[in-house]
């Protein structure tokens, strides 16, 4: 779930703005670490650094996105590509520098710890809450994007950004808070997880196959595509650790590319 | 005589929009056909299925009698037929020789020799030369097509699938975007085009129409109105009404 | 933007392009301590060229050419040590075939897709190879790599010594003559319809050439090719790792092309002198500001300095046009 939390953003990224955003992953290493700091040097209260990292995040996204992104809207993937994958070593490079090669403890809270007793059965507190939280947050940007005038441009825009600036639409301002947005949502899913992902600088490197799986499968620009795909991986995940563990992530790579040929939009994706 | 191009009950839906219904069309060897209809009519969807680049819902395809309905757009060229791009498809930043020669190249089958180089094959560039020559271009051949006025561009278009020596030659609009001084050379170039090839050209540019072409299908909403020679389409009513009466014809 | 190929260039060898060659000996016999860096270099340019052919020819954007690279790298490693056999052709040829075919089939499959998909697609297979690597222990070594490679002198009579001189000049004449036939390629026909390929897909179509298939072989040649310098690896190191696969050595590759200069050629070369001399002068000392360095330095070069070093060298010395055939023959 929290692959989807940090994956969805990219997925509106990229199928908006048309922008390849490889360095994604950065947003959310920097808001585990944010909110990792937060809570353990700072001593922040868990729901306002949990809010210091989505914040945080999309502001530093907005800055990087006026400075350096917009310059490269018209330029192509290569450069895309390469932009960003440039961002993920000088951002993996600066981690490093400041975080050192460990990953920062996380303190949980106390009542995130623990069990919580469902119908008979226990779970763990914390991944309860990442369940609630986040089937809240899709319904809040289900609510924002189907319901809201905010999403109906994004709709539009994505369906074609021709047309939406035609109709008086800023696609520039548009795209900066959409951006900002994602970015800000992958802070917080990188600080949400990271209890269960440890953050640490090569965060962006080893994820990075995992976000573009979901994005890629689910479909770009949908909201629900990468919902479901996020799901798959995670069912099919657990599945094959438990039952096959030789075959490792193969599975998942497997199942990425039958799906991908069979649908190379993604499940949920516009047909380009 | 046979068709050299013809289709039957050619369909195209995207979801519930229909852009073409049942078209029935035939194109004799050596025949200059024109394919007018208004705005939004289905023209260049038409075209883009006979390439082989859009996939019919329904219907057939026969070029020179054998079924091409489901045969990609490589097989078809090779089988001769050839198309300009209403808006030019060439090769930006290459040398204009270059343009030409690849369409040659592919058609004399060295496309895919790797050894020796290609300025080397004479006998392409002489073709290649040659052919621009008679476009009145020998003296762009290696200035890259960014560098040429769109008029010449226009030109290296059409020289490109002349370069295919196709037995159908579908023109998408070869005057558009051109001014009239040198609309009227590629007017005049079209009419100097070897007799064998068969010719459909669609075209917004009624002088050039009626000039050129001796049958005239007319396309509305997807479907074929009228097809018949330039003096019944000019006198029928429906057409008129439908189109003509859009501009203010005599 | 076309640099060398088509139909109105000199294809004949101009006097430029045997400098890197005189480099390279000059290194041999000058810088002896840097023989093993330099054959490192020798691998990396061959597995450029490689990726130059599909990216910069014919426009297919990759993160995951280490499948060939590794792949070659590895079937060279297993043959050696598990096969037995230590013929150095044999290895490197059953290298090439491993990766010929994986990218035959591979190619195949998602050379329908383009942009995000395939690029995508890339990297999963990269990384399913990496996954196989790591997990078949029995085969690959997993984790700890494969060792006990041997390589029966070359030719019968040049031993690989310590001191990396036959390695060297193993390598030396193994890029010499990937760089001659990627040079053919380049400059002949089937390199302008590549070119065409990426200048304008739609346009090649409309010409009659089955661009899919052109891509396949493409794709195929590359893969050949990365294949053969993943077993040069091999051989030279006597020694395979998991390094060679996964999105690390791809994505480094791309960045040293970058670096160099893409679809030109001797940007194939530039980009890994330059970057592994780099990495070898700076990154053991400041192992963290490495990969800011080269963050930074990428994030420049691609919104200030597209084409590379060559493209910079370009606008401050224009080498003079080469000779226009064509020319002579309209006459």
């Amino acid at each position: 779930m929290i692959l989807y939390v940090i994956s969805v953003g990219l997925s509106v990224t990229m199928g908006l703005m048309g922008f390849i955003n490889l360095a994604h992953g950065v947003f959310a290493m920097a808001g585990g670490y944010v909110f990792a700091t937060a809570l353990g040097r700072l001593g922040v209260p868990f729901p306002l650094a949990l809010v210091l990292a989505f914040v945080s995040v999309a502001l530093a996204s907005v800055v990087l996105e006026r400075l350096l992104y917009s310059r490269l809207y018209g330029a192509g993937e290569l450069a895309q590509v390469l932009f960003t994958i440039g961002l993920i070593f000088v951002a993996a490079a600066v981690a490093r520098m400041i975080y050192g090669t460990l990953a920062p403890p996380v303190f949980l809270p106390e009542y995130m710890k623990g069990e919580v007793d469902i119908a008979g059965r226990g779970f763990p507190t914390y991944r309860v809450f990442l369940i609630v939280f986040s089937a809240a947050l899709i319904a809040a940007l289900w609510f924002g994007v189907e319901r809201t005038r905010w999403g109906a441009m994004v709709r539009a825009a994505v369906d074609n950004r021709g047309m939406a600036q035609s109709v008086g639409i800023d696609t520039r301002q548009l795209f900066t808070l959409t951006f900002a947005l994602g970015s800000g949502l992958a802070g917080l899913g990188g600080a949400l997880g990271a209890d269960i992902i440890p953050v640490q600088w090569s965060y962006p490197f080893e994820h990075l196959v995992y976000f573009l799986i979901v994005v890629a499968v689910g479909g770009l620009g949908s909201l629900r595509g990468p919902f479901v795909a996020a799901l798959l991986i995670g069912i099919a995940d657990t599945a094959c650790k438990y039952w096959i563990p030789e075959l490792g992530a193969f599975l998942i790579y497997a199942a990425t590319i039958a799906i991908l040929l069979w649908r190379p939009q993604g499940l949920f994706g516009a047909r380009a | 005589m046979d068709a050299v191009l013809e289709t039957r009950s050619l369909c195209k839906s995207f979801g519930a929009l229909t852009v073409a219904q049942n078209i029935d069309f035939r194109l004799r060897p050596g025949e200059r056909h024109a394919l007018i209809g208004p705005n939004g009519a289905g023209k260049t969807t038409f075209v883009n299925m006979l390439m082989g680049a859009l996939r019919p819902s329904s219907g057939r395809i026969l070029l020179g009698g054998d079924d091409v309905t489901r045969a990609p757009q490589a097989q078809r060229v090779k089988r001769g037929l050839g198309r300009t791009f209403q808006i030019n498809s060439l090769f930006r930043n290459l040398p204009v020789l270059d343009n030409v020669a690849l369409a040659v190249a592919e058609r004399r089958r060295i496309a895919l020799r790797m050894w020796r180089a290609a300025g080397s094959y004479k006998e392409i560039i002489e073709e290649s030369t040659q052919l621009l020559a008679t476009l009145g271009l020998a003296g762009d051949l290696t200035t890259p097509i960014v560098d040429l006025p769109y008029g010449k561009q226009r030109l290296v278009e059409i020289a490109i699938a002349l370069g295919l020596r196709p037995r159908v030659l579908l023109l998408d609009e070869p005057a558009a975007g051109v001014p009239s001084a040198e609309a009227e050379r590629i007017l005049q170039l079209l009419e100097k085009l070897p007799p064998e090839i068969a010719i459909l050209i669609i075209e917004h540019d009624m002088d050039l129409v009626f000039r050129f072409a001796r049958r005239i299908t007319v396309l509305v909403q997807g479907e074929v109105l009228l097809e018949g020679t330039p003096q019944e389409v000019a006198r029928d009513r429906r057409v008129h009404d439908v189109y003509l009466g859009e501009q203010h014809h005599g | 933007m076309m640099h060398g190929g088509g139909y109105t260039v000199d294809a004949r060898i101009r006097w430029p392009e045997w400098l890197p060659w005189i480099a390279a000996l000059a290194g041999f016999f000058l810088l002896p301590e840097y023989l093993s860096l330099g054959a490192r270099i020798l691998i990396y340019i061959l597995f450029a060229l490689s990726l130059d052919l599909i990216l910069g020819y014919a426009g297919i954007i990759t993160l995951g050419h280490s499948a060939f690279f590794g792949l070659g790298a590895y079937v060279a490693g297993i043959v050696s040590a598990k096969l037995g056999i230590t013929d150095a052709f044999v290895q490197m040829a059953a290298a090439a075939a491993a990766a010929g075919l994986l990218g035959a089939l591979t190619g195949a499959v998602i050379l329908r897709t383009r942009a995000l998909t395939l690029l995508m697609l890339t990297l999963a297979i990269t990384s399913i190879i990496l996954e196989i690597a790591n997990k078949a222990t029995w085969l690959t070594g997993g984790a700890d790599g494969l060792s006990g490679v041997v390589v029966a002198p070359i030719l019968g009579a040049f031993r690989f010594d310590l001191f990396g001189r036959t390695a060297f000049l193993y390598c030396l004449a193994v890029l010499f003559l990937g760089w001659l036939l990627a040079r053919r390629l380049i400059y002949s026909p089937f390199g302008a319809m590549l070119t065409g390929i990426r200048e304008n897909t739609q346009r090649m179509h409309a010409i009659g050439a089955p661009v899919y298939w052109r891509l396949v072989g493409v794709y195929t040649l590359s893969a050949v090719m990365a294949g053969v310098a993943g077993a040069l690896l091999t051989q030279t190191n006597q020694f395979v790792g998991l390094n060679v696969l996964g999105f690390e050595p791809s994505g480094e590759l791309l960045v040293m092309l970058i670096l160099g200069g893409v679809g030109r050629l001797y940007g194939a070369f530039i980009g890994p002198v330059a970057y592994l001399i780099a990495q070898d002068l700076l990154a053991k000392q400041f192992p963290e500001y490495w990969y800011l360095g080269i963050g930074l330095l990428l994030v420049a070069v691609v919104l200030f300095a597209r084409g590379g070093i060559l493209g910079l060298i370009d606008k401050w010395m224009p080498f003079s046009k080469p000779a226009a055939s064509a020319k002579a023959s309209a006459r």
